[in-house]
């Protein structure tokens, strides 16, 4: 009851007695969970440890300076295998995603059921992690490109899918009602309705997961999914931290290339 | 042409739109349907092509049943009702010339649709539409490139390519300027004489309507409570459809107007098809 009555005179407050108190109970129990808390991680940590983490790091730096910049010969086979795992990993993911997308979207879901399916689809994928989904790959299908790429592909269906399936239920409903009105199949109101009023999203949605996905195709190496991760794991299991080095600068540089690019292109559809 | 049964709308939300409603338009009629907001002009003009299912009643499109139609039929059925929409409806990402072909998609296939190969006989018939709608050199134009007053003659153009035998619509001027109404409402009406064409025009501006329409209809909570000429159109009538209100300003409209316009009211009302 935010308006009250006082002698005659309407009096407005945002909150009533009642809310004001319940909010100020809820800050009250979250400071005490959050120090607690802290508390808990802080009994938990060795803080001697803690305390010469500036000097580990300033050896690791020492250790890895200057990048081993020769070693580069070596580097632009894995470097071209991680730009095509997270390309196409993202087209793989797109194939798959754009008709899932479709199919579980409110407005345009041909039944109910096979809504629950698609979102099903979309959730599982989601909730599993590109390295995880590497690992299982490497176990099944044996290390290499083809894992990688169908574990990034794996994980972009649900990225993808539920960008996509939020674009689609935000369409106007005007142009859809017009097209569906002229006699139009089921078909002819996807391409001529909604896909020119999803395109947008859809590419600018698509390159920002391929963005993503040349990064996370750098880590994928590391479970024997190929790119430069393998690269990467090798040289520091031997301590080369030089090499190590080398290849953080090289993906330094790749992720600003694949950013430039898709700031780019989302600029340009807009 | 056009007669309805019995209609009644009841949404799943509980809300009557459409109590009974029964309408006969004859071919070359101009109809214009008023009400307050929510009387259920939308509704009605939405059962007809069944972009909003009915509850109960019967709909026939001269001797076709519309109601009783399964999706293939209904496809076929609406391709004989052409529908104009008050915020236009295009689809803004596409050309002029592509929202204007999109009224032929009944008739072309689905590839042929997808790869933009209409057959030539439409191309020529949407280039003449355009030239009549004053748009021709907006063919290639993207439709949000368009003003409204544009726009609604691109939706215009849509519906008359489908050749219907019916036109729907739905408060064409209600986002648009006095003048551009007025065009707007004087090339819909022309059309639809030019092309014997059968006219519902949901519309909120009394005056508009009785300036451009043969005959009115005023729907108050889903039932017809006024069915008749313009002139007849009272304040007494005015109150029955939308309630209790000092009518008096609502017809000077009219009065006011210069002889020049009073002639071309007169010109819009007479039935004979003008070329």
């Amino acid at each position: 009851m935010p308006v009250s009555l006082e002698q005659d005179r309407r009096v407005w407050q945002r909150y009533d007695r009642a809310t004001v108190l319940k909010r100020w109970a809820w800050w009250i129990v979250a400071t005490i969970v959050v120090l607690g808390c802290w508390q808990i991680i802080s009994g938990a940590t060795r803080w001697e440890f803690v305390a010469d983490a500036p000097q580990q790091l300033a050896q690791l730096v020492v250790r890895a300076f200057p990048p081993r910049w020769d070693y580069m010969s070596e580097l632009w086979k894995p470097l071209w295998d991680t730009v095509n795992i997270a390309t196409l990993g993202t087209l793989v993911g797109l194939i798959i995603a754009f008709p899932v997308a479709f199919l579980a979207a409110r407005n345009t879901t041909p039944h109910p059921v096979i809504r629950i399916i698609a979102l099903l689809i979309i959730v599982v994928s989601r909730s599993v992690n590109s390295l995880i989904w590497a690992l299982m790959l490497v176990a099944l299908i044996g290390p290499g490109l083809l894992a990688g790429i169908i574990a990034i592909g794996l994980r972009s269906i649900g990225f993808l899918g539920k960008l996509f399936y939020e674009a689609i239920e935000e369409t106007s409903i005007e142009p859809i009602e017009a097209i569906a009105s002229t006699g139009a199949s089921r078909f002819q109101v996807l391409t001529y309705a909604y896909l020119p009023q999803v395109l947008p999203a859809f590419t600018g949605v698509t390159v920002f997961r391929w963005d993503i996905n040349i990064r996370e195709s750098t880590v994928l190496g590391l479970v024997g999914a190929g790119g430069l991760g393998i690269a990467l794991n090798s040289s520091i299991n031997s301590l080369q931290w030089d090499r190590a080095g080398m290849i953080f600068v090289v993906i330094f540089v790749m992720v600003l290339i694949s950013e430039w690019i898709s700031a780019r292109v989302r600029k340009a559809i807009i | 042409m056009l007669r309805l049964e019995q209609i009644v709308k009841k949404y799943p939300t509980g809300d009557h739109a459409l109590r009974g409603v029964d309408l006969e338009v004859p071919e070359h009629q101009v109809m214009a349907l008023i009400g307050p907001s929510g009387a259920g002009k939308s509704t009605l003009i939405r059962c007809i092509n069944r972009l909003v299912e009915p509850t109960s009643g019967r709909i026939w499109l001269k001797d076709l049943e519309m109601v009783s139609l399964n999706a293939r039929e209904l496809r076929r059925a609406r391709r004989r009702i052409g529908m104009i929409f008050q915020e236009y409806a295009l689809v803004e990402r596409l050309t002029v010339m592509e929202n204007v072909l999109s009224g032929r998609l009944g008739y072309v296939g689905f590839w042929q649709s997808w790869f933009r190969r209409f057959p030539q006989t439409d191309i020529d018939h949407a280039f003449m539409l355009l030239d009549r709608v004053g748009l021709a050199e907006f063919a290639d134009k993207r439709a949000d490139a368009l003003s409204g007053g544009q726009r609604q003659r691109v939706g215009i153009a849509r519906a008359l390519i489908q050749q219907p035998d019916l036109l729907l619509v739905d408060e064409p001027t209600a986002s648009l300027d006095p003048k551009t109404s007025r065009q707007i409402m004087r090339l819909i009406t022309e059309l639809a004489r030019e092309r014997n064409l059968a006219v519902i025009i949901n519309i909120h501006d009394v005056p508009l309507a009785q300036m451009f329409a043969q005959r009115i209809v005023g729907l108050r909570q889903g039932t017809l409570v006024y069915d008749g000429t313009p002139e007849g159109l009272t304040a007494d009538r005015l109150t029955d459809i939308y309630g209790e209100e000092n009518w008096e300003g609502q017809f000077k409209a009219e009065e006011d107007l210069s002889t020049e316009e009073q002639a071309q009211i007169a010109d819009a009302r007479r039935f004979d098809p003008v070329v």
